[in-house]
């Protein structure tokens, strides 16, 4: 018999504020363990909190963003639980009354079929610090750097059936965030996390008992804990048991799940409203004033990419899916000269370079500028195919803007006709035997062996020739022989 | 509303407090107590008023995103008892 999957995603986003959602901390990744703990973020008596402005601020955006009811008044609660990464005993965090109320997210399944998520509330919360259990014997070290850095927590409704629109609604999700701003995004580096309900009924049945897996950091481990979890809770119902309501961890490198605890034992957090904060009171104008100036969202660049660039479905779903992408594209395309190479080196070659350095595209040593000035001299027929790629390496490594490379290195092209036939005359010259094979060659044979020939000449010229030229010259050299 | 031994006994052990039988049973009673006041309080109507979240009626001030606080590690793990390489260690936890 068939079974249907029920899915809901609960989204932690950290908000890329520069200090903490209660304290005055830096909130920088990387740093050196416990230098960015305050008094406040180590739970020292005495300390109170003030909440940061600008996390309810991205909170707002991100709520507009989604159509969502921003809550005039919200209120802070604890959830009592007790962990070293916590030192305050509680998670301040809102249950009651969230900043944003539900809203709804499109996603868009690789068939064309649209699909509308409906997200539940976005709430604010204070992230924990981290715990490291590998590296001391019989302790667990604690850094509390992380600990106050503000969150959003996006709650969708059970609105997806299957791991391919999870991970859809995942990505938009992302895109969303990182286009107003709000997030960084780096999911390797935990600003953005995934837990995920999962039950299985059989259709037009009640839904099933849940259970949540937790903390999976990248849309690939994603899939394959959907679709673990989901044969597992498959095998275990068939087999007569009962799923067991519980949160799980998935191990991307082992790839296998293990229950983390049960909750029918411990859930139990004992919220209560935070009495060392009062509630928050956001008023109309000041909402109105932040849905002015909401930046461009993903949907809405996808669209207009398409129109003012031609773009492709597929090249205009990646650049318009993250804000800074879209911008070094627009940047580039600007005094490029070329759409298509522009938007090829982006996807490409560069794409390629900042994963290998685990570099964010506005962190990139090839400025846009830098990249269009390249592609402005392919595009003119300074350079080749192939020099642009030495050029590229060289402006990596800062060695300075195209066009000085291009001079610095003797890296022209011979675009000139005359130059070119020279050389053509002089291979085919120092290669008689070859031109009189190809004369009597069939048709067919003779693409093959035209190569030769533009190997040689281009090794004559040092690679400099322009190839197209050079094609197009000895081709009527070639066919111009008796 | 009733509590009994067994609620206090989970609320001690969600609470990490460490109780005996003989302090569960008397704490078990005071809670009762306290809780009997609540009944009495329960019993007005309190149909058309909001909740309050705080016993006041004054809003919350926010702060603006500033940075404001600088490293004092040091001062602070004077009173740890144990750290390493800038870590607050702790007995081993696994979940």
């Amino acid at each position: 018999m068939e079974w249907e999957t029920v899915i809901g995603l609960e989204v932690h986003a950290q908000l890329a504020t520069k200090s903490k959602i209660f304290s005055g901390s830096s909130t920088t990744f990387g740093a050196e363990p416990n230098i960015q703990a305050s008094a406040l973020d180590l739970a020292m008596p005495g300390t109170l909190p003030t909440p940061n402005e600008e996390a309810f601020r991205y909170a707002i955006m991100f709520g507009l963003a989604i159509g969502a009811k921003i809550a005039k008044t919200s209120v802070f609660e604890r959830k009592n639980y007790f962990y070293p990464d916590l030192p305050k005993g509680y998670q301040t965090t809102q249950l009651e009354k969230p900043i944003v109320g539900s809203g709804k997210i499109e996603i868009e399944l690789s068939s064309g079929a649209k699909k509308t998520i409906r997200i539940h509330h976005a709430h604010l919360e204070e992230d924990a610090g981290k715990s490291l259990h590998e590296d001391f014997e019989d302790m667990t070290g604690v850094d509390l750097n992380r600990a106050g850095t503000p969150l959003i927590e996006i709650v969708s409704e059970p609105d997806i059936s299957n791991a391919e629109e999870a991970i859809a609604f995942a990505k938009k999700l992302h895109s969303i965030v990182t286009s107003l701003g709000i997030c960084d995004g780096e999911m390797s580096q935990g600003s953005m996390r995934f837990d995920v309900n999962i039950s299985i009924r059989r259709p037009g049945e009640d839904l099933g008992t849940r259970t949540e897996t937790k903390n999976l950091n990248s849309f690939k481990f994603m899939e394959d804990a959907i679709s673990m979890e989901v044969e597992r809770q498959i095998y275990l119902i068939e087999d007569g048991e009962k799923i067991i309501q519980e949160t799980r961890l998935y191990n991307g490198d082992t790839k296998e799940s293990r229950s983390l605890r049960s909750k029918e034992e411990a859930n139990d957090y004992r919220y209560f409203p935070c009495p060392d904060l009062l509630p928050v009171v956001i008023e109309d104008d000041y909402i109105e004033k932040i849905r002015k100036s909401l930046p461009e969202l993903p949907d809405a660049r996808y669209h207009r990419f398409i129109q003012q660039y031609e773009l492709s479905a597929y090249d205009a779903s990646i650049l318009s899916s993250d804000r800074a992408i879209g911008q070094y594209f627009e940047t580039a395309v600007k005094t490029s000269g070329d759409i298509k190479l522009t938007v090829n080196w982006i996807l490409g070659g560069l794409s390629a370079r900042l994963n290998d350095a685990n570099l964010l595209i506005n962190l990139s040593p090839v400025k846009a500028e830098q990249l269009a000035g390249m592609i402005f001299r392919i595009h003119d027929g300074t350079i080749s195919g192939k020099m642009a790629k030495q050029v590229f390496d060289a402006m990596w490594s800062g060695d300075g803007d195209a066009d000085t490379i291009i001079k610095a290195r003797g890296l022209k092209q011979v675009s000139d006709d005359k130059a070119i036939e020279v050389l053509v005359n002089e291979v085919l010259a120092g290669n008689p035997t070859q031109v009189s094979e190809f004369c009597k060659a069939e048709e067919t044979k003779r693409s093959k062996m035209l190569g030769y020939f533009v190997g040689q000449i281009m090794k004559a010229s040092k690679g400099q020739a322009n190839p197209k030229q050079v094609n197009d010259i000895l081709l009527q050299k070639l066919n111009g022989l008796p | 509303m009733a509590i009994n031994y067994t609620d206090i006994e989970k609320l001690a052990e969600l609470a990490r407090i460490q109780l005996n039988d003989a302090t569960i049973a008397e704490t078990t009673q005071s809670i009762a107590d306290v809780l009997s006041l609540v009944d009495r309080l329960n019993a007005i109507d309190t149909k058309n008023v909001d909740p309050m979240a705080h016993p006041t009626d004054a809003i919350q001030c926010l702060r603006s995103d500033n940075v404001t606080e600088v490293n004092q590690r040091e001062a602070f793990q004077v009173i740890a008892p144990c750290t390493k390489n800038g870590l607050y260690l702790v007995p081993k936890v696994i979940d």
